[in-house]
């Protein structure tokens, strides 16, 4: 699983450091490092590419693991870089840049855009597997999940558009139903097809959505 | 005004519908002028929901116009641009206006239209709006809240014959049956030995069907439609024979087909109705009619 980032137009980067002039680069080395987008490399060349547009780089590191609480350690490994700097810049997903804001008082800014989750298939090939809706109905769909595998999210159904077994969108996707169909035939579960699911709860865990461990539960960690 | 579209139905008559497009903007003059022509001469007009996600004019007021004209007005509703508070509030205000014959479908992708930013909102599915309205004549909203007054909608679906693969498309359709679906408008139809096989199977729930019934205007169109369209199959005899009509008289020999399908599916009995769609040219529904021999 990794979160799947894409660097946001220079432009939209420069725009966001108008206000300053000393920028400290952080990269990730988890999910932007495999994707490209926040590796030594992608660091690197966007560290160049600031210093030709007049900015000056106080330093750069990579973080291990950007969105876990190990990046506090990092932080302080790089203080003086980072104090000198009045804009850190993130080339990392959004959980990595709101890690670093937990810990910095400084303006943290993102470098890319965060996309979605995303499962491996197979070698490069990164799905939206799951949305996180707080209902799951892989059960009755053999495993394949339609809020993230068809374009509308529908449950009951493939919508007219589907032709071929491809999505309307998108003739390089397949279509989500004729899937779930042949995948349900061939297991001998046809009559889940059948199966009517009501509107969805979207309040499942309202937003902003947070969760709680309670003492006890924190305890047989430690 | 004749008969309720849902007491045509229910007589046996061969049902006919026509569609109409709201405009893009407030000058509805054109809008009045189909409704005007088409009124009298077909059993219910069908006013599109923002077709192939192109903002328009909205269906309702485009339903209030057909009724304000004395016809009987089908009210396309989809599930792309409104959230269920949002669908069955204009429901609400729709029978208020005698607005009864709704046709639940899911909607475009908002990808395909004129707003591709914009949020598909897809919240219901065709199904689930079909059962929100029998919970509204049950006197309850979505959220299980008590209603003061009735409401009695007759309700329709799409479904696609010539789906491909049909199984998934099929079993959604037993599921809009199952969902309490009266009515089915098909997708575009020009095979009649495969629609024939469609209604072999259709027979058996106990629903109408109306024959989509789409008005081709040249073979480069048809071409277009078979090889573009999910769940269209034009035969290559009827392009040929749009291909052989002489110059500027691909129109007439389109109306002449759709006539002749019209024709031959009342004569067999071979479904309850049909649903023309004469895409922009609404201008040749008479004709069409004419044609038919209605």
């Amino acid at each position: 699983m990794k979160t799947i980032t894409r660097q946001k137009p220079y432009e939209e980067i420069l725009q966001q450091l108008k206000f300053c002039n000393r920028v400290f680069v952080v990269g990730c080395g988890t999910c932007a490092t495999v994707l490209q987008t926040g590796g030594i490399e992608q660091v690197s060349e966007l560290r160049e590419k600031l210093q030709g547009s007049g900015l000056l780089i106080t330093g750069s590191t990579v973080i291990p693991t950007a969105c876990d609480e190990m990046t506090a350690a990092s932080v302080s490994e790089n203080e003086a870089a980072i104090q000198g700097a009045n804009g850190i810049l993130v080339m990392a997903c959004a959980l990595g840049v709101q890690r670093l804001n937990f810990y910095l008082d400084k303006a943290v800014l993102p470098a890319l855009d965060t996309l979605f989750i995303g499962l491996e298939e197979h070698p490069g090939y990164y799905m939206e597997a799951c949305a996180q809706c707080g209902q799951c109905i892989l059960g009755y769909t053999a495993g394949i999940c339609p809020v993230t595998a068809c374009h509308k999210g529908l449950l009951n159904g493939p919508c007219g558009g589907t032709d071929k077994g491809k999505c309307e969108v998108d003739q390089e996707r397949d279509c989500a139903f004729t899937l779930i169909y042949n995948r349900l035939k061939e297991q001998d579960r046809l009559d889940l097809m059948r199966h009517y699911h009501p509107p969805r709860n979207a309040q499942v865990v309202p937003r902003p959505r947070v969760k709680i461990l309670e003492q006890k539960e924190m305890e047989q960690w430690v | 005004m004749g008969m309720k579209f849902k007491q045509l139905l229910d007589s046996g008559k061969f049902v006919v519908t026509a569609e109409i497009a709201p405009p893009k903007g407030t000058d509805l003059e054109q809008m009045f002028h189909h409704i005007e022509l088409l009124n009298d001469k077909v059993d219910a007009l069908n006013v599109t929901d923002h077709q192939s996600s192109v903002m328009r004019f909205p269906s309702l007021g485009g339903c209030l116009a057909v009724k304000e004209r004395g016809g009987e007005p089908i009210l396309q509703m989809t599930c792309r641009d409104r959230n269920q508070i949002a669908l069955q509030a204009d429901l609400l205000l729709a029978y208020t206006r005698g607005i009864e014959n709704v046709l639940c479908l899911t909607g475009d992708a908002m990808t395909v239209g004129d707003h591709k930013q914009a949020r598909g909102i897809f919240e219901l599915d065709s199904v689930q709006l079909l059962r929100a309205i029998d919970f509204l004549e049950e006197k309850k909203d979505l959220g299980g809240n008590a209603l003061n007054g009735e409401t009695a909608f007759c309700k329709g679906a799409i479904v696609t014959p010539e789906a491909d693969p049909w199984e998934p498309q099929y079993n959604k359709f037993e599921k809009k049956v199952d969902a309490g679906a009266e009515f089915f408008q098909t997708q575009a139809i020009y095979d009649l030995e495969n629609f024939t096989r469609f209604m072999d199977y259709a027979r058996g729930f106990p629903v109408k069907i109306l024959a989509g019934i789409v008005l081709l205007t040249s073979a480069r169109m048809a071409k277009y439609m078979t090889e573009n369209v999910p769940g269209i199959f034009v035969p290559q005899n009827l392009i040929d024979e749009l291909s052989s009509a002489p110059k500027g008289g691909a129109l007439n020999k389109g109306i002449e087909i759709a006539g002749r399908m019209i024709a031959a599916l009342k004569k067999d009995s071979l479904c309850d109705g049909v649903h023309i769609m004469a895409i922009n040219r609404e201008e040749a529904v008479p004709d069409i009619l004419e044609a038919a021999g209605l």
